[in-house]
């Protein structure tokens, strides 16, 4: 599946492999996207985009800005329609109605708290005038704020409380009227950072809680990696990639969800038969890959998948998979910057060229090998993580 | 990559299902689209093309013949034309050129005319156009229509219209006509550089400067803002006029021309440059100063370099509004301008002087010239002034400085001087029997049912009127904001809607009024009702102080989350919901604002309306220019005094109410 580069078959593959994996029959999609265009002028801001979502599924829309994440989730919401395609949610066509009837809550990142009302009034706006009596409507409200943890800033103003707090009220408004889907813009990017942590936690909980389907867009990786269930990986208004956050990251699809997601090294290659490809000054083994003999590639690597060794042997125990001495290369440590977490290093080689790779070493690592700036030793490239990709079109 | 498989389906775009929501959003921003147009677009449509409309007799188009005495021969059909040559031109070449109520009678096209004779006439027209009265009943063709003597003294024909610029031409060739353009400029620019100069300094001295009593001057400035821009003019009268207390200083000139045109435009046109010039000195970066002087840059040159340029636009900015309020107002060139003819004098004089309104609309589109360049000129300057501004700067913070703060205090407290001087002058005088013999206090002059010009009847009318465009005005104008910045889609009727809505900026209160007058007299339009009546007045000062509004109320809502639509949608909630619960309470400060100044400005303006009030409508404004002109100047002064009063009265009401509504309604604001 990995070397997969077809925007569009890849949402096929995920279907066939959630219906696979399953014991459960298999169930209609919940949120259906079929060949959805969005074209402004000339610019195509989504490419026939199709997709499914799973009732109950938190997904994630994860791309660059300008890669069309925020255009699909608003033309999901009604907000800016889609030039073609359809939308089916719930088995409904929805694909041109408008925002006040279709079925969802939203969140958008500005909060959009309104300022004059009371936390409870911003909660209960969206349960007024839906035949509730004054003491449902209340009690409902009381469950709200429970269920965020707010219940003591009932009468307070939205400029009261901090932003975090504010947008977990933002989230209350939005689930009060039980939406069947709840849609996330960016809801954490104007949050500090410790906030934003502890927020997404509980987004994640109160989504497993409530059991409601959800798309959350974000351009953090590392957010969409914690909280979804599954990444769409856009890029240029189509879909890269959709995988679970371990698929993303560990296979990626194509060169771009490599380097997005994650750090890589990359390296020009060409591909050589028996399945190894050449550098400039070595030959790598690598992972299976589709590409034809002699074309060029790009070959990847992450600094974590690095494996350190003490200098021309390989230390015993620490590869498992690979027991033969393919892709160890002597190296030379350039320099070494402390992370806090690890090391990161860059390490040089006349079979790099004049690039340098970059690895992180655990601190353990580190002081176990004695490497130090200047000191030479040996990196293990680990063939299943060599990954190949057809060289990016120009 | 499979870039070259993907490919547009082909089709139209989707569109969304329209809501109810929708519809009625739609149909609100139809109707306010539809009140300017009526409003504004249509009446200053039939303005200009008043303007190049031409009417003439056309004698060429009527066929007469007469019957002998017996009634039974007839003379041969002849021209209009050729019988008025065959008597020697009684209708001379100079009655061809009339207006559109022109008409001319026949019958001294025979000598020995009489309506007592049994001779019969015929008249036709030669062309199915040509139009003529007998008696009110219009006819119209070549059918011929046979009337006896005392009937055909009844014949009047029509003039035929055509397009050209012969009205154009006719103005320029009237030379005391011609030479107003050339006073309004001069008096434009002259009145312009002074006001400039001086609210400069007014500025600089508000903002960089820790003079005491700052308050108190901003307070005084703003007070001409509150009286109409007759009563300047009065006061200099009682200054510098004939019997004037001061008229030593004058030296010999008079006041009455240039020079009280001049003072009094200094003294109206000062708040508004002040305030666009006090904003731009207000943003000024207090780290480009800390640049100047640790570059060891002397005041001077820091001034020059760093003062001038930072408020350039804020300057050229006023000096366009300025030189507009100069040559578009009427009001005190009226009352100061003695001889010296200028643009705005010039339109009322032909529209109500001379009953002239094809004259009238030429000079209205001449006045309209240099008040859509200054428009175009200015909104090009504002689009780069928003460039100036950054969010991190670092705000200005003056220094005492013992002899800059003095030399401040003694400016700004001379040029108090001369704002509470004129305002003094006009009370002192309103308040006492007979300035300048008689100086014991009394009300006489507040008498005002004894006098012209509408009595108590028009103050109440003033306030009835203003009360009616605040509250309407301020419903439409905000309401009018709202669709063009929260509605989606339906772009190019907002765009029109945007631009109708800048449009009144550009166009001088005259032009408008007279434009109004062509528009709605017009008793094919059917609006034609309102004609006369206290709503001509309102619609007509709401649309002339349209734009100012629109930008207050854009401003309010821009600053509005963009979002709250989308969630109120999301969460089923009809717009009126939003609209009333959240956008009109938040936006209240501005609401606020809207409504104040179109109270004040409903209560202080003259140049619409002077020639849209009918007997019943009266207006205390107008009171103070007809009781000027009539001689009663004290009276006047003291019209312009209750317009004062009734100004003052509605800002502090309006301070007060803004304070407890925000107290009440607004705690959310504070943290």
């Amino acid at each position: 599946m990995k070397h997969e580069t077809i925007p569009g078959a890849t949402s096929a593959a995920v279907r066939s492999r959630l219906s696979a994996e399953g014991t459960e029959p298999v169930k209609s999609p919940y949120l259906q996207i079929e060949n959805v265009w969005k074209t402004f002028g000339d610019f195509a801001a989504l490419k026939g985009i199709s997709l499914s979502i799973q009732e109950g599924e938190f997904v994630c829309f994860l791309g660059p800005s300008g890669c069309g994440k925020t255009t699909l989730l608003r033309a999901v919401a009604g907000l800016d329609l889609q030039t073609r395609g359809t939308i089916h949610q719930g088995g409904k066509d929805i694909s041109v109605l408008p925002p006040s009837q279709r079925d969802y809550g939203i969140v958008f990142q500005s909060y959009a708290l309104f300022p004059n009302l009371t936390i409870e009034k911003n909660v209960a706006f969206g349960l007024e005038n839906t035949r509730r009596s004054k003491a449902e409507i209340a009690q409902r409200v009381a469950e709200l704020l429970d269920l965020v943890g707010l219940a003591s800033q009932a009468r307070k103003y939205p400029a009261q409380l901090s932003g975090g707090q504010q947008q977990r009220i933002a989230l209350a408004r939005a689930i009060a009227i039980s939406p069947g889907l709840l849609l996330l813009d960016e809801p954490l990017s104007a949050l500090d950072a410790k906030v934003r942590v502890h927020l997404r936690h509980e987004i994640k909980n109160l989504q497993r809680k409530l059991g409601v389907t959800t798309i959350m867009v974000t351009h953090d990786q590392e957010e969409a990696l914690a909280m979804a269930d599954r990444i769409v990986v856009m890029n240029h208004g189509v879909i890269e990639q959709v995988g679970t956050p371990t698929e993303v990251y560990r296979e990626p699809a194509s060169l771009f969800v490599a380097d997005f997601i994650g750090e890589t090294n990359q390296f020009p290659a060409k591909v050589l038969s028996g399945g190894k490809v050449a550098l400039t000054g070595t030959e790598l083994a690598c992972a299976p890959h589709g590409c034809a003999t002699g074309t060029p590639v790009t070959a990847v690597i992450r600094p974590v998948d690095v494996i350190p060794h003490r200098d021309g042997t390989r230390t015993p125990g620490t590869s498992d998979a690979v027991a033969t001495t393919d892709n160890l290369i002597d190296v030379d440590v350039r320099e070494m910057e402390f992370l806090g977490g690890f090391w990161r290093t860059r390490l040089a080689s006349p079979r790099f060229g004049d690039g340098l790779l970059v690895a992180d070493f655990s601190i353990n690592a580190v002081r176990r090998l004695d490497i130090a700036e200047g000191s030479a030793m040996s990196v293990e490239l680990p063939r299943d993580r060599v990954l190949v990709f057809p060289e990016r079109a120009a | 990559m499979t870039a070259a498989t993907l490919e547009i389906p082909r089709g139209r775009a989707l569109r969304t299902r329209v809501s109810g929501d929708d519809l009625v959003k739609r149909g609100l921003m139809v109707v306010i689209s539809l009140y300017l147009l009526v409003a504004l677009a249509a009446p200053l449509y039939v303005l200009l093309s008043k303007s190049v409309s031409t009417y003439e007799f056309d004698l060429t188009a009527f066929e007469l013949q007469r019957s002998d005495e017996s009634a039974t021969t007839w003379s041969e059909p002849k021209t209009v034309a050729t019988l008025n040559e065959e008597v020697g031109s009684v209708i001379t070449p100079d009655q061809l050129n009339t207006g559109s109520d022109g008409r001319l009678s026949l019958t001294d096209l025979y000598p020995d005319f009489s309506f007592r004779s049994p001779v019969m006439y015929r008249i036709r027209g030669t062309s199915d156009d040509a139009a003529y009265l007998v008696g009110s009943e219009l006819h119209r063709g070549t059918e011929w229509l046979e009337l006896d003597s005392n009937t055909f003294r009844r014949v009047v024909i029509r003039p035929s219209a055509s397009l050209g610029l012969d009205n154009f031409v006719a103005y320029f060739s009237t030379p005391a006509l011609a030479q107003s353009i050339a006073n309004s400029v001069l008096m434009g620019v002259i009145s312009t550089v002074l006001v400039i100069s001086i609210a400069f300094g007014l500025a600089y001295a508000l903002n960089r400067s820790c003079m005491p009593l700052k308050g108190f001057f901003r307070l005084v400035t703003t007070i001409p803002i509150l009286v109409p821009s007759l009563l300047p003019g009065i006061a200099l009268v009682y200054l510098f006029g004939n019997q004037g207390l001061l008229k030593g200083l004058m030296m010999g000139h008079s006041i009455y021309g240039p020079i009280g045109i001049v003072i009094g435009s200094v003294f109206f046109t000062l708040p508004h440059a002040l305030l666009i010039i006090s904003t731009a000195l207000s943003v000024a970066d207090q780290r480009h100063y800390e640049a100047a002087q640790s570059l060891r840059s002397s005041p001077w040159r820091t001034f020059w370099t760093v003062t001038v340029p930072g408020a350039r636009y804020g300057i050229i900015s006023a000096a366009f509004v300025v030189f507009t309020l100069v040559i578009t107002d009427f009001g005190l060139p009226k009352v100061i301008g003695g001889q010296y003819n200028v643009l705005a004098v010039d339109i009322y004089k032909q529209v109500i002087g001379q009953q002239n309104f094809e004259m009238g609309a030429v000079v209205a589109v001449l006045l309209l010239v240099p008040a859509v360049a200054a428009f175009f000129v200015d909104s090009a300057i504002r689009k780069r002034q928003v460039a100036l501004l950054s969010a991190r700067s670092v705000p200005y913070q003056p220094k005492p400085d013992r002899g800059f703060d003095t030399a401040c205090f003694v400016y700004c407290s001379a040029v108090a001087l001369f704002i509470l001087m004129m305002i003094g002058v006009c009370q002192f005088a309103a308040t006492v029997k007979f300035w300048p013999y008689d100086l014991t206090p009394s009300l006489n002059n507040f008498r005002f049912d004894l006098m012209d010009g509408g009595g108590w009847g028009a103050y109440y009318n003033s306030i009835v009127m203003a009360l009616l465009t605040a509250v309407f005005g301020t419903i439409i104008v905000f309401v009018g904001a709202y669709m063009v910045e929260k509605t989606d889609g339906f772009a190019a009727g907002r765009t029109l809607f945007q631009f109708l809505a800048m449009l009144p900026m550009a166009v001088p209160g005259m032009v408008l009024g007279l434009s109004f007058i062509f528009f709605f007299n017009d008793p094919a339009n059917p609006f034609n009702a309102i004609y006369g009546t206290m709503a001509i007045l309102v619609v007509s000062t709401v649309t002339h102080f349209y734009t100012v509004s629109h930008l207050t109320a854009l401003t309010a809502l821009n600053q509005m989350d963009r979002e709250f639509e989308p969630v109120a949608a999301s969460l089923k909630q009809p717009f009126h919901r939003l609209f009333f619960r959240v956008t009109v309470p938040v936006s209240l400060p501005a609401i606020l604002d809207i409504s104040i100044y179109l109270f004040v400005n409903a209560m202080t303006t003259v140049s619409a309306v002077v020639f849209l009030y009918s007997t019943q409508t009266q207006l205390a404004s107008v009171a103070v220019l007809n009781m000027d002109d009539a001689g009663d100047i004290a009276p006047a002064a003291a019209m312009g005094m209750m317009i004062f009063y009734t100004n003052v009265a509605a800002r502090l009401l309006h301070g007060i109410v803004s304070r407890l509504l925000l107290k009440r309604s607004q705690a959310w604001r504070q943290r």
